[in-house]
């Protein structure tokens, strides 16, 4: 039996009467101050967003549910204007099992400056190029509790391709990626099933994760081709790979020290890459209540020049103040110094409460001294600066 | 609470003072032993707590929160922190897993992200949520977590008072020293003084509406936390308590923070 995606989640709300209904309304406003790059690229934009949630439970919390549905409207930038499933679960919670069914968002990792073991959701692209924002992954996902550790069993059906910008956006590639063209090396293309093992343990003030997953790369190679109309394009092709990884944090007083790192093998090529650094605090500075936490990443990625991530030899300095105010201010900054290339690139995030249901949220990004060679290239004219404000209920 | 070591303080301080006289600082630990034996064996309890910040110029702010506590033997409590208000964070939840002396493992879920992420316990003397509590007051309360001293006795509105110093023993505390005013039938906190680095007087607390729960344990429905220095205040009601719901160690696994509602 078929249902369209409203009638199935009218039937969700309807089939318990214990749905709780939560989410945010936000207004974003976007501004370039430099003239862009390429032709079409906007100079300001405003959007609007709505993350509703819904969540509720059966049989005394042993069944739960919940749907989280992301919607942007953007009248300038049609690679922004999109509708997401965030979520669409069913959880049941069998003793030291937990079986997890449907669609879901889901975290790994512990550094800050990216996340290179977060394999299982793809990026939702166009929603930040921090990448914190993901795409609903279909899943099959069993937890297992044991005394030596918690292992994750994933079985993941259904392949999302990730969001680029469309020509009017700005930080993408001088060429557009033809997401209509993606390609792929399996010759299941997007049904491909992929599969995830991860175990993971706490020994005192050590945590601890380990995982293989083996299916379709989440990170397209972008292929030079050419579109309908014989005009270049980017084409998306996704290979199959197989990864392992380990993610790890250690508390030891006021440092937090934390790596990952993965080892990546594919058609195209097999190479390794990590980050890690630490997280120093300062408590309370100049007699405050104020928090300030000095952060310092290193990211490597062995492949060869060409070849590699934005983060291959790149230093992440940053520092994050939290105000601990009533309005849970907090500022982090950083700068992102690339060592080969000497690039720079500054970001600043800031965001407090206003009343009860307000948040506001500033963000400022730029790019210095960047190397033609460099990928950061493309994205040397787009400092920006964005301004947020949502309403929660 | 450890239990053993308690019987052993007992032990101990029976022993002393049928030695000798008791001093002060004996005094003041047995009340504290007392006072725990006299907690333990609630199993696990749930509550709702609404806080109402006051800032200089009155204004008010309000947090909601679900805290589901167990019991643990031979350890500190284990305690589930849920946040329903203010609405940007609702769905938060912090794990505290208490050690006593030791530091504390702490985790905190944030739904924006999906993430669970361990945090530091460090910030013992930081504010909760922007309040006048700090993240050492709301802590499990061990008894090794500070020295006493007794002071004297004093009626404290309806009933009559134990007035202890304590001084506390863990790292990091933004406290030279207490005052605790604890009722002599209950062991209630009725109130407390918290005086800071300087040894200047920082916060008083009061407590009030007490219930009893399972015939035994006392609980206050409402507990005010002035800060003398910053003229702010910040006022907890309790409500829904429960006893023995039947809460496991499941229910505080660190990996289950995802889990919805």
């Amino acid at each position: 039996m078929r249902r369209s995606l409203p009638s199935l989640l009218l039937l969700l709300v309807a089939s318990t009467a214990v749905a709780d209904f939560s989410g945010n309304i936000a207004v974003e406003g976007l501004y370039f101050p430099e003239s862009a790059q390429f032709d079409e690229q906007m100079d300001d934009n405003l959007t609007a967003s709505f993350e509703p949630r819904w969540d509720g439970e059966w049989n005394d919390g042993d069944d739960l549910w919940s749907v989280e549905l992301f919607i942007r409207a953007d009248n300038k930038d049609a690679g922004r204007e999109h509708a997401d499933i965030r979520e669409l679960l069913w959880l049941h919670i069998d003793g030291d099992n937990e079986w997890r069914v449907g669609i879901n968002t889901m975290f790994w990792g512990v550094t800050e400056s990216q996340h290179l073991v977060d394999v299982i959701n793809q990026v939702d692209l166009v929603e930040g190029n921090d990448r914190e924002e993901k795409l609903g992954q279909p899943m099959i996902h069993l937890k297992r509790y044991e005394d030596w550790g918690v292992i994750d069993v994933l079985i993941l059906p259904g392949f999302r391709e990730r969001t680029f910008q469309e020509a009017e956006g700005r930080l993408r590639p001088p060429l557009m990626v033809d997401t209509d063209a993606a390609e792929y090396e399996s010759s299941d293309e997007g049904q491909h099933v992929d599969f995830a093992l991860r175990f993971s343990q706490t020994y005192g003030d050590l945590d601890l994760g380990l995982h293989v997953f083996d299916g379709t790369n989440r990170d397209p190679l972008l292929l030079a081709g050419t579109d309908n109309n014989g005009d270049p394009v980017l084409i998306p092709f996704y290979e199959q790979m197989t990864q392992v990884g380990l993610d790890t944090q250690w508390i030891v007083e006021d440092w937090i020290w934390r790596l990952e790192y993965i080892y990546r093998d594919a058609t195209s090529n097999h190479y390794s890459a990590w980050t890690g650094g630490f997280e120093y605090t300062f408590y309370g500075i100049f007699e405050s209540v104020t928090d300030l936490g000095a952060i310092v990443e290193y990211s490597h990625d062995d492949r060869p020049e060409g070849e590699r991530s934005a983060l291959d030899r790149d230093v992440f300095v940053g520092s994050r103040f939290a105000f601990n105010d009533e309005q849970s201010s907090e500022i982090l900054a950083g700068f992102i110094i690339d060592t080969n290339f000497h690039s720079r690139s500054f970001r600043v995030e800031a965001s407090r409460r206003f009343g009860d249901s307000w948040k506001g949220t500033l963000e400022l990004q730029t790019f210095e001294n960047v190397d033609s060679e460099d990928l950061l290239a493309a994205f040397e004219n787009d400092d920006y600066l964005l301004m947020e404000m949502a309403y929660f209920f | 609470m450890n239990k053993f070591k308690s019987i052993l303080i007992v032990t101990m301080l029976i022993a002393s003072s049928t030695a000798m006289a008791q001093t002060a600082e004996e005094k003041g630990l047995e009340i504290a032993v007392a006072a725990d034996a006299y907690d333990q064996g609630f199993v696990d309890f749930t509550a709702d707590m609404r806080m109402i910040l006051k800032n200089k110029s009155g204004e008010t702010s309000t947090r909601i929160i679900r805290i589901n506590t167990l019991e643990v033997e031979d350890d500190g409590d284990k305690s589930l922190s849920i946040f329903d208000e203010p609405a940007d964070v609702k769905g938060t939840k912090m794990l505290t897993y208490s050690h006593g002396l030791e530091p504390d493992d702490q985790w905190l879920y944030l739904p924006a992200l999906k993430k669970v992420k361990r945090i530091s316990s460090r910030n013992k003397s930081g504010p909760f949520m922007g309040s006048t509590y700090a993240f050492e007051d709301l802590g499990s309360q061990e008894v090794e977590k500070y020295t006493y001293k007794y002071l004297r006795n004093e009626p404290c509105g309806e009933w009559e008072c134990y007035v202890v110093e304590r001084y506390p023993a863990y790292k990091h505390s933004g406290y030279t020293r207490q005052v605790a005013w604890i009722d002599t039938e209950g062991y209630r906190l009725v109130k407390a003084e918290f005086y800071d680095r300087k040894k200047a007087l920082l916060k008083t607390m009061e407590s009030s509406e007490f219930q009893q729960y399972l015939g035994r344990y006392w609980r206050p429905g409402k507990m005010n936390m002035v800060n003398h220095q910053t003229g702010k205040s910040t006022l907890l009601e309790w409500n829904n308590y429960q006893f023995k719901t039947g809460l496991t160690e499941r229910d505080f696994r660190s990996q289950s923070l995802k889990r919805s509602q």
